[in-house]
């Protein structure tokens, strides 16, 4: 499966995510430049992680307006497989493909440190190896992961299973002190209503080989690959 | 002609930033205050041919679309 | 020319150049300067520029060795990794700036040193920093640090390199005078360095980055003033970064790097364009001709003066093929940068400035950076104090009680509050995070890691300004050693006082001669660095603190060793002595330990208290250099599952931060005997260098025990890892006896806890 990746001014984190498909999944991937509208035949796009125009104005704010994200829309709109990574997953929270938006961490710092997720749910594209309930390892790195939504929309995106990962403690549970920036119900990552579109602040590329701490990010790229094949 | 644009986060979403300053402001000493909300502020400035009205339309454009995220943001402006 | 001012010694001291110096510039123009070239002249005959108080110091270090591609003298040294790849690396100290605006201080250093590296065509894959504070029980000292570490995490985080480790250090001396020394490192293919040589005459000078505005005007003269207390109003002086324009840059400067148009090319630092036109003709042994008009400016009406005098960051200066400019262009124009040929090389050796063609300044090339004034100044060794008395019998205390204040110590706690706020992960290398001696990240594509080490102890540089330096240096290569590294080479940030007092400049002889005697004794050059003087506010100045960044190489990477406890049941060896030789050292130890309070109420810091009282303990080089032979060989050999430098803190903290829990892994214990013959509290929390911490498994102790025999190094096997409890027993009695989980919670909470309030 083909991946691409964008790259916006100040993202830093596009590199990572092309190593871990191209060295560790042995996937076929490219870059595609902010001013582009070809999206070049791939199959999934990753949204990476940084500081997108510095994050000025608004994590995310600024890079809604390049020209890619017209295509990813439209590529989103047939289906296709977006992954939006940190601050991939603020761009996709500015430009409306996902719901709701971020706040400063609750310890108003940048927090960067290896987090435990529970896999809420494994019925779309990125989740298809795991089962609900598992746990996964993987590191957080950000300043404004605090997920917020008013209370009725956030009840409907609940309802709709559009929650997709929670930070818990290393045995599963949901609890405040699993919560490193105090997102609304521990919030790690939610899709849009169809499943194609998954925003995380987790890095997953960050936990794809043994020598980094964790391989559990490697199971949701696995998860992406498969779903195709199967299609 | 100048536009002075306030935004803020809305009433109805907590602001861990205004939080911790009212906090921390009444640690040191100032017990009065109720509520501390902070935002940001931009001045811009407009092209001299312009009329108030047009400047209030390309502003009110520019706030929405640009500098506020509508779903935790709200803003208010000033046109001199 | 511009009219003349005229030169009163008032205007000579705004400028910090000596009447003498003064003369100099007369003899060399053969006429009075006008107002741009003084300031040409301040910013480039200051301290910060021209070392010129410790340069004929600095000569004396080793710096050559197989593994040098570049010492001393360029933007960064280079040594070679093998298989092509090569890697630079350096440290700059930021401490006045952090000081006067600790965010914003902290963050161009960090900038500052991040273009230093990629200026020679390295991608910066590892950033670390070593930061000193006043106690952090001050409302002060807390905002000072809060600030810094907030201004090189905004900064490193934005820009994308992991900052991966470092060092901070808490003591009376750093209130006034915060110490912030920012390291980097970059790799590169060895065949694709870059210098900062104007050569070709007639090859056009690019300026490219930010416009440039009024910021930092006369920071380097700043930087090399003592404080008092009109600095506060020093405030504009100080520099903004912006980390996602200097994020562009990088790009776009290893871009244009790959067109093979680029000639030569050197960031605009500290004196910024002055700085860079000159050393650039300087090198390539050219002439600049560059006109101040066409330099992008950020607000109007800028002087010549300013313009050659502004620090704005984020800019550099390059010198690219005539004809080729295009090519150049093209690239800062994708990446959205300025890029404008603002003059070229010429062939008489002038820095010559034009204001709209007409001439401003006109100085030779050479003059201001390899001909700057150099001084040999006093020097004078101070009166020594002997050590008192030890008390006479053993000992006995509460050992447990004693450790859980020296946990408690901010100098010896957890750095967690620190490093969580720095991205140490980015770019997937990171392979030891931080908090084990050594950081550690892989080379993509190899089967190498780098593993890099912050070291400095300017307590006990105080005491002994030689044996100390020599101490950091051992430290340092220790770090490195333990996590399976070898040491290669090192760069350096000298920390003093001022140095036209001659017992500061006695300090720096001894310290340069320490670590030149340790980095040959351990082989490993000194490929470049930074000097920091007049670190002094009101006269009080700091202790002398060198610090030492070191290198090494781990290959294979399988040769990658933690700090911290694998598994139950693996024995617990100390390579190197127990204690040492009776000395001053061993007394004083004895003494000031039978004088200790083990009591944590009010907060007091008992571990800082404790060890500003001790004199500097001895170093044994060649003893040294044995027990880091005897550490490496027995992890390439597969021996060694784990091992960790004994150092703050001594053999007791270490044994207790092995044990730490990480993520994923619980907490485990040691079951300690110690050898009968020695004093237990000496044992157990002297700070004796040579002394490494290891695990094995059983059956491969006596091999271990022939390495360290061939190497006539003592090893003592001390116990077992177990689980939970951290027991120390001697001659059959229990001296300590802790459980791991509390020793952790008191380590972990300090930081955290001091800093519970933002404000």
């Amino acid at each position: 499966m083909k991946f691409g990746v964008l790259m916006f001014p100040g993202s830093n984190c596009e590199h990572d995510a092309y190593h871990a498909i191209r060295k560790v999944l042995r996937q076929p991937a490219e870059f595609i430049w902010h001013q582009s509208t070809d999206l070049r035949d791939c199959q999934a796009i990753i949204v990476p992680g940084g500081f997108s125009y510095g994050d000025y104005l608004r994590t995310g704010a600024i890079a809604r307006f390049s020209p890619v994200m017209g295509a990813v829309r439209r590529f989103a709109d047939r289906g296709g497989l977006v992954l939006g990574i940190c601050n991939g997953f603020q761009i996709l929270l500015e430009s409306g493909l996902l719901p709701g938006a971020m706040l400063r961490n609750r310890g108003l710092k940048y927090v960067c440190r290896q987090v435990s997720i529970r896999v809420e749910n494994a019925r779309i594209p990125f989740t298809g190896l795991a089962r609900e309930g598992d746990v996964w390892n993987i590191p957080i790195g950000h300043m404004e992961g605090n997920y917020t939504l008013d209370a009725d929309a956030f009840r409907w995106l609940e309802r709709n299973r559009q929650v997709v990962f929670r930070y818990c403690n290393p045995d599963g549970e949901i609890t405040a002190e699993a919560n490193p920036n105090g997102s609304v119900a521990n919030v790690a990552g939610i899709c849009n209503p169809r499943g194609n579109v998954l925003g995380m602040m987790p890095h997953p590329e960050r936990a794809s080989e043994p020598l980094l701490g964790s391989e559990d990010g490697v199971r949701l790229f696995q998860s992406m690959i498969q779903s195709r094949s199967q299609a | 002609m100048r536009a002075r644009v306030y935004v803020s986060l809305k009433k109805s979403v907590l602001d861990p930033q205004g939080k911790t300053i009212h906090h921390s402001l009444e640690n040191i000493g100032f017990q009065q205050i109720t509520e501390v909300r902070q935002g940001k502020f931009f001045e811009i400035d407009f092209a001299p041919e312009l009329t108030r009205e047009e400047v209030r339309a390309e502003v009110e454009k520019i706030a929405k679309d640009v500098l506020t995220n509508p779903v935790i943001e709200e803003f208010s402006y000033r046109i001199e | 020319m511009q009219a003349n001012l005229s030169i009163t010694a008032d205007v000579l001291e705004q400028h910090n150049l000596t009447q003498a110096e003064y003369d100099r510039i007369l003899s060399i123009l053969g006429r009075c300067p006008n107002l741009t070239e003084l300031g040409i002249f301040s910013v480039m005959w200051s301290e910060h520029c021209s070392y010129k108080s410790s340069k004929l110091q600095l000569k004396r270090l080793p710096t050559q060795g197989p593994q040098v591609l570049q010492g001393p003298g360029e933007n960064a040294g280079i040594i070679d990794i093998g298989d092509g790849y090569a890697v630079a690396f350096k440290i700059e100290s930021h401490n006045h700036p952090s000081f006067v605006e600790p965010y914003q201080g902290a963050a161009t250093g960090v900038g500052g040193i991040l273009r230093d590296i990629f200026t020679m065509g390295a991608r910066p894959i590892a950033a670390m920093n070593s930061l000193r504070f006043g106690p952090p029980d001050q409302p002060r000292n807390r905002r000072i640090m809060e600030g810094v570490v907030a201004g090189i995490a905004g900064y490193g985080n934005c820009f994308g390199v992991p900052t991966v480790g470092g060092e901070v250090v808490f003591e009376g001396c750093y209130s006034q005078n915060p110490l912030v020394n920012a390291f980097a490192l970059g790799l590169f293919r060895k065949d694709r360095i870059f210098y900062g040589k104007a050569a070709g005459i007639g090859n056009p000078v690019i300026y490219v980055g930010a416009k440039t505005g009024r910021d930092g005007i006369h920071g380097a003269t700043m930087a090399s003033a003592e404080f008092d207390e009109a600095s506060e109003s020093k405030r504009p002086n100080v520099q903004v970064g912006d980390p996602f324009l200097e994020k562009l840059l990088l790009e776009a400067c290893l871009e244009a790097m790959k067109t093979g148009a680029v000639v030569g090319i050197q960031d605009m630092g500290a004196a910024g364009l002055t700085c860079s036109t000159c050393e650039m003709g300087g090198r390539a042994d050219t002439g600049i001709e560059i006109d101040l008009a066409k330099v992008p400016q950020r607000e109007e009406g800028m002087t010549p003066y300013e313009i050659m005098l502004s620090e704005s960051q984020e800019r550099m200066l390059l010198v690219a093929e005539r004809g080729r400019e295009e090519e150049i262009f093209r690239i800062f124009r994708k990446w959205e940068i300025d890029a404008v040929a603002i003059g070229e090389v010429t062939g008489d050796g002038m820095l010559r400035i034009l204001e709209r063609g007409r001439k401003v300044a006109e100085i030779p090339n050479r003059v201001l950076t390899d001909e700057a004034p150099l001084y040999r100044r006093p020097v004078a060794a101070p009166a020594r104090t002997s050590p008192p008395p030890p008390p006479p019998g053993p000992l006995s205390m509460d050992w447990g009680g004693l450790l859980e204040c020296f946990l408690a110590s901010p100098n010896l706690s957890s750095r967690e509050w620190v490093y969580r706020q720095y991205d140490h992960m980015v770019r997937t290398n990171t392979v030891q995070v931080p908090g084990a001696d050594a950081a550690v990240v892989r080379v993509k594509n190899t089967r190498k890691a780098l593993a890099m080490s912050l070291d400095g102890n300017g307590r006990y540089c105080r005491q002994d300004p030689r044996v100390g330096a020599q101490l950091a240096v051992a430290e340092s290569c220790r770090n490195l050693v333990c996590a399976g590294a070898r040491p290669l080479a090192a760069t350096n940030c000298l920390n003093m006082g001022n140095p036209e007092k001659p017992e500061i400049m006695w300090q720096m002889t001894q310290v340069v001669e320490g670590m030149g005697e340790a980095c040959r004794a351990l082989g490993t050059p000194v490929t470049g660095g930074n000097v920091s003087l007049y670190n002094e506010t009101l006269g009080e100045g700091i202790d002398p603190t060198p610090v030492i960044g070191m290198v090494g190489l781990i290959e294979p990477l399988s040769r990658l060793r933690g700090s911290w406890f694998v598994r139950e049941g693996h024995r617990i060896v100390l390579l190197g002595p127990l204690v040492g030789r009776p000395t001053g050292y061993s007394s004083a130890v004895r003494h000031n330990l039978s004088r200790l309070q083990p009591s944590r109420e009010n907060g007091a810091d008992v571990y800082t208290g404790w060890v500003s009282r001790l004199p500097c303990p001895p170093l044994d080089l060649d003893l040294e250099v044995r027990v880091q032979r005897t550490c490496r060989e027995g992890i390439e050999k597969g021996l060694i599952l784990s091992a960790h430098d004994c150092s703050d803190g001594g053999l007791v903290v270490a044994l207790a931060e092995m044990g730490f829990s990480r993520f994923g892994a619980g907490t485990l214990g040691a079951d300690i005997l110690l050898p009968s013959a020695e004093e237990v509290g000496e044992a157990l929390f002297a700070e004796y260098p040579s002394r490494i911490l290891v695990t094995v498994e059983e059956e491969n102790l006596a091999a271990l025990e022939d390495i360290a025999g061939l190497q006539g190094v003592p090893v003592t096997p001390l116990g077992w890892v177990v689980p939970d409890v951290l027991s120390v027993r001697r001659s059959g009695s229990v001296v300590l006896e802790r459980s791991v989980v509390s020793l952790e919670k008191i380590w972990r909470n300090c930081l955290g806890g001091l800093f519970a309030d933002p404000l």
